[in-house]
């Protein structure tokens, strides 16, 4: 560092409060104008943009499923021909896994990471920034293929021959493939920024057994993108070569495998659950610590627990090929090690209970969404084991009983904890309270009708209905039970339309909420809500994991560090011992270039293998720029 | 929603047994067996589960003294190491379980016939394999075993993946290119089971059904005998006129009737189709009407299977629906 520049940089020691947020606002805000926009980096905007895109697929993910129920309310009904249900049960799947559950978990971390560990920004924010364009391109391209009448019809899970060259005519399949390579990258680009900016970025004093709960969820949850993704990149990638140049991954005639795609789409596809789940299971930590006026018992149980169910995840994956005519000892042991996993998972539930059990519990919306998660969760979870059972599965495997069961996982598990999410961060990241009494509403009304909605499928499983049909015959004994259940589905859609008109009618004119109404124990709720640009004043220094209830008066803060340019600290990854002064970047419009050079390669080549080579050029063009040195240190230890 | 399961769960013993294809209307060796585990295992969890919501509703709205905590908290400690331990035994208890419903699972006695399965979008193929190839023969969408006996299943795909499911007899076990597996089956009763396709095929996936039809061994010779047979020479005359019809249109090119000319294998073999009870993978009961439905407009009845739509006339329509319904 140069003389003059030392002399120049303002240091946040001597200024006073007002002083120091003026100079942070004018260092960290994100001006005004829509190219501003575009370019900022902030990841609390970043991630506000991410949970509504995701909310926005929920709901067209919700109106194909109600389509769906419309055309299975009575046998033979003919408003949906065959093509048109297959490409809507693709897009379901696909948007509700790839569109919304994975992208809304990791909007939730990109929001409430940095808070919870008390840093400016997450780590790599330009990358942030991009992942966000990349998966907004990803749900367009799928989307506008649906508008087009040639959507994917192959399910989410694109079995080959059914999705290879020889059955899978058009660019049907193609263009699921590569509306998975846009997930696949914003994914991993989210996940590497949660694993650095939980390492490196925590508040000093924040030891890695401090670490709030939902960020230990978040870092298990990065984790395993980071090892399942490679499984399904590498699988789309083959796919869409078997079926663009012609090389024979699956083609059995030619050497290829047919079950090879199912290894490797489950290695990815079963660890996916947990990506979804295990981010619910640190909200749920999170709210039930709050609710029950406590901190949350079990701490050391349920860290392990998250772990071990991250690593049995990717011990499990065949236990959806079960049917596929497996060696008997294959069988077994995993049978043995799906059967395992319920043991972290009732770790959590059990410390969830003992946690209401020894507080006080406050029945606000946020914990009744909790308490409907348990209910719901627990049949998941039970029917989950069922079907671990290897002979229980050759029965009702590809059944509606299947579709319960993952419905009561997904739903129960992981919407259900959002849910109550939503309501405990919005005021955090609105400033404004929801509706006390439409919250209620809400959940009672998603409660029951999720619950009459998806309970009889059970039953449909066992009266041998197979899923995946756009239809069944009359003299089937399934008329009634499915027509009980699109009329459950009704009350269910009801209660998400009272969620949402809560949530517009609160962002608008919600109660003020200040810096924090729940009364909560962690980093996030030290600021004013919403957060300033630069999330806090100054960087706290934490020595305890209920940081607000130890000390609800003021926290000890640090200081030094500079306030002309973005500055964050770095600290040590066990002990969260300060090491250096990093720059964190400024805003920069690059990243939204190079996610559209990415995406015209990408979609490219769905119809010429020549736009890789070509469209790395654009590519390269923008990484150029985004990577421009700017001469300034990056970090001063 | 505690009463709703509680009726719901009636609603599935009632219609439990009612159910043409149903996994609670076990009448297969294995069936019976994996019935038996189903029932068990379900028994189980929704035990495990009322544990649960008892020990949540009182977490919620138990007495609080006003002080104890640490005592609760050691108890709570207590509680949780039991409660995992439970887990542990409960767990390890279906696992064995379930290893056990597997090895009674498999065949002792050896297989009396050997059945070639050929799956394809969207229908089955039989192949009733005999040491004696000319005693071999083909049928379509109907099974018959003869009650008591191991019918062993070769199950292969000529197209994509598809799952072999007759949920009263046995679980399902998947079809796929380039492999082969073995599925077998025992009746224990005599009874028409219904099954269908159950991994997702494409299209018409909804329509891929099959009919097993378990009947007493002189039953099942009998049918066998006449399956062997050539097609039936038809005597009505509409029915001649039809057979005329069929080998000058392009049905003979898809499909096979033994003793004629057509030899087709594109489409299911028609040799005895009007001795079976359904025609199109189970889609429709088979009478002359529907016959001649399915011949005048499959695409309508089976959206995007592969059979065309082969222009006749009224008259030569009605000639070809006989002499289908006279091949017996």
């Amino acid at each position: 560092m140069t003389e003059d520049r030392k002399q120049s940089s303002l240091m946040d020691d001597g200024l006073d409060d007002a002083e120091l947020d003026w100079h942070l606002l004018k260092s960290w805000e994100t001006p005004r104008g829509i190219w501003k926009v575009i370019a900022t980096v902030d990841h609390k905007i970043i991630a506000r943009r991410y949970i509504v895109t995701a909310f926005v697929f929920l709901i067209l993910g919700g109106m194909l499923a109600v389509a769906m129920r419309i055309q299975l309310a009575r046998p033979e009904a003919r408003i949906l021909d065959p093509d048109r249900y297959n490409q809507i049960f693709t897009m379901h799947g696909s948007t509700m896994m790839f569109l919304f559950a994975v992208p809304v978990m990791q909007a939730m971390a990109l929001y409430l990471v940095p808070l919870m560990v008390g840093t400016r920004n997450i780590a790599f924010p330009r990358l942030n920034a991009f992942s966000y364009w990349i998966i907004l391109a990803g749900g367009l391209l799928l989307w506008i293929s649906f508008a087009l009448d040639a959507a994917p019809d192959i399910g989410w899970f694109a079995y080959v021959p059914l999705s290879g060259p020889e059955y899978g005519s058009g660019k049907r399949a193609d263009i699921w493939a590569q509306m998975i390579t846009f997930t696949e990258l914003s994914a991993l680009a989210v996940a590497v920024e949660i694993v650095v900016t939980v390492f490196k970025q925590r508040a000093p004093g924040m030891s890695l057994d401090r670490i709030p709960l939902l960020v230990w969820s978040m870092l298990v949850m990065a984790f395993i993108v980071i090892m399942a993704m490679p499984a399904i990149v590498f699988a789309s990638s083959t796919l869409i070569l078997d079926r663009l140049v012609e090389t024979q991954f699956y083609n059995p005639a030619a050497g290829g495998d047919a079950l090879l795609w199912q290894h490797l789409f489950w290695f990815f596809g079963h660890p996916e659950v947990y990506i979804i789940f295990l981010p619910a299971a640190g909200m749920v930590s999170t709210i039930v610590a709050t609710f029950s006026r406590r901190a949350i018992f079990g701490y050391l149980p349920l860290v392990m627990a998250f772990i071990a169910t991250g690593i049995l995840a990717f011990g499990l994956w065949v236990h959806h090929m079960f049917v596929v005519g497996l060696p008997r000892l294959g069988e077994s042991f995993f049978t043995a090690s799906s059967m395992a996993i319920a043991v972290p998972a009732g770790i959590q539930i059990f410390c969830w209970l003992a946690t209401l059990w020894l507080g006080r519990p406050v029945f606000a919306t946020p914990l009744l969404f909790v308490i409907g998660f348990i209910v719901t969760f627990v049949i998941g979870g039970l029917t989950g084991v069922m079907v671990a059972s290897v002979p229980f599965d050759t029965q009702v495997h590809d059944t509606y009983f299947v579709v319960a069961h993952f419905h009561y996982v997904l739903v129960g598990g992981a919407v259900f904890p959002l849910l109550g999410a939503i309501y405990y961060w919005f005021p955090k990241m609105t400033g404004r309270m929801m509706s006390e009494r439409l919250g209620r509403w809400a959940f009672g009304l998603i409660f029951v009708g999720f619950n009459l909605t998806f309970f009889p499928m059970h039953i449909l499983g066992l009266l041998g209905m197979p899923r995946r049909v756009y239809t069944y015959q009359p003299d089937l004994p399934w008329g009634g039970l499915n027509l009980f259940i699109s009329l459950s589905a009704l009350l269910l859609v009801s209660g998400f339309l009272v969620f949402l008109i809560d949530v517009l009618v609160a962002w608008r004119s919600g109660e003020p909420a200040g810096p924090n109404p729940w009364k909560a124990a962690t980093l996030e709720w030290a600021t004013s809500s919403p957060p300033p640009a630069y999330n806090f004043r100054r960087i706290p220094v934490v020595d305890a994991r209920d940081p607000l209830w130890r000390y609800p008066e003021e926290l000890a803060v640090t200081a030094g560090l500079r306030v002309d340019r973005r500055e964050l600290i770095v600290s040590s990854v066990v002990e969260a011992l300060p090491e250096a002064r990093e720059s964190s970047p400024r805003d920069s419009i690059w990243p939204f270039w190079a996610a559209i050079a990415t995406s015209i390669m990408l979609i490219g080549s769905i119809f010429t293998p020549w736009a890789v080579v070509w469209g790395s050029i654009p590519i390269a063009v923008t990484l150029v720029g985004w990577f421009w040195p700017k001469g300034t240190a990056e970090d001063i230890s | 929603m505690k009463s709703t399961s509680a009726l719901l769960l009636l609603a599935l013993l009632v219609s439990g047994c009612t159910g043409a294809q149903s996994i609670l209307n076990a009448e297969g060796h294995a069936a019976i067996e994996l019935k038996e585990l189903i029932l068990w295992i379900i028994c189980v969890c929704a035990v495990v589960w009322l544990l649960v919501m008892i020990a949540l509703v009182s977490a919620l709205v138990r007495q609080r003294d006003p002080d104890g905590g640490a005592i609760s908290e050691r108890k709570a400690a207590v509680a949780i190491s039991g409660a995992v331990g439970a887990t542990v035994l409960v767990i390890t208890g279906l696992t064995i379980t379930s290893f056990y419903t597997t090895r009674a699972l498999s065949e002792a006695s050896p297989a009396e016939l050997t059945i070639d399965v050929t799956a394809q979008q969207w229908w089955w193929q039989f192949t009733y394999v005999d040491a004696n190839p000319t005693r071999a023969f083909v049928t379509a969408n109907e099974l018959h075993i003869p009650v008591g006996k191991v019918a062993r299943l070769r199950l292969k795909s000529s197209d994509v993946i598809h799952s072999f499911w007759v949920p009263s007899l046995a679980g399902k076990r998947d079809l796929i290119a380039g492999r082969e597996n073995m599925l077998t089956l025992r009746a224990e009763r005599p009874g028409i089971y219904r099954g269908q396709c159950a991994e997702f095929c494409g299209l018409q996936h909804s329509h891929m059904a099959l009919f097993v039809i378990a009947e007493a061994q002189a039953d099942y010779e009998r049918w066998a005998e006449r399956q062997r047979g050539v097609g039936a020479e038809p005597t009505e005359a509409e029915a001649v006129a039809g057979k005329a019809v069929f080998m000058a249109k392009q049905c003979a090119a898809c499909h096979t009737i033994r003793g004629t000319k057509a030899s087709g294998t594109t489409g299911p073999d028609l040799t005895h189709v009007g001795s079976r009870r359904t025609i199109a993978a189970g889609l429709l009961e088979i009478t002359r009407g529907s016959l001649a439905a399915w011949i005048a407009d499959p695409q309508t009845l089976k959206p995007g299977n592969n059979m065309p739509l082969v222009p006749l006339t009224g008259d030569e329509l009605r000639q070809l629906a006989a002499y289908m319904e006279s091949l017996r």
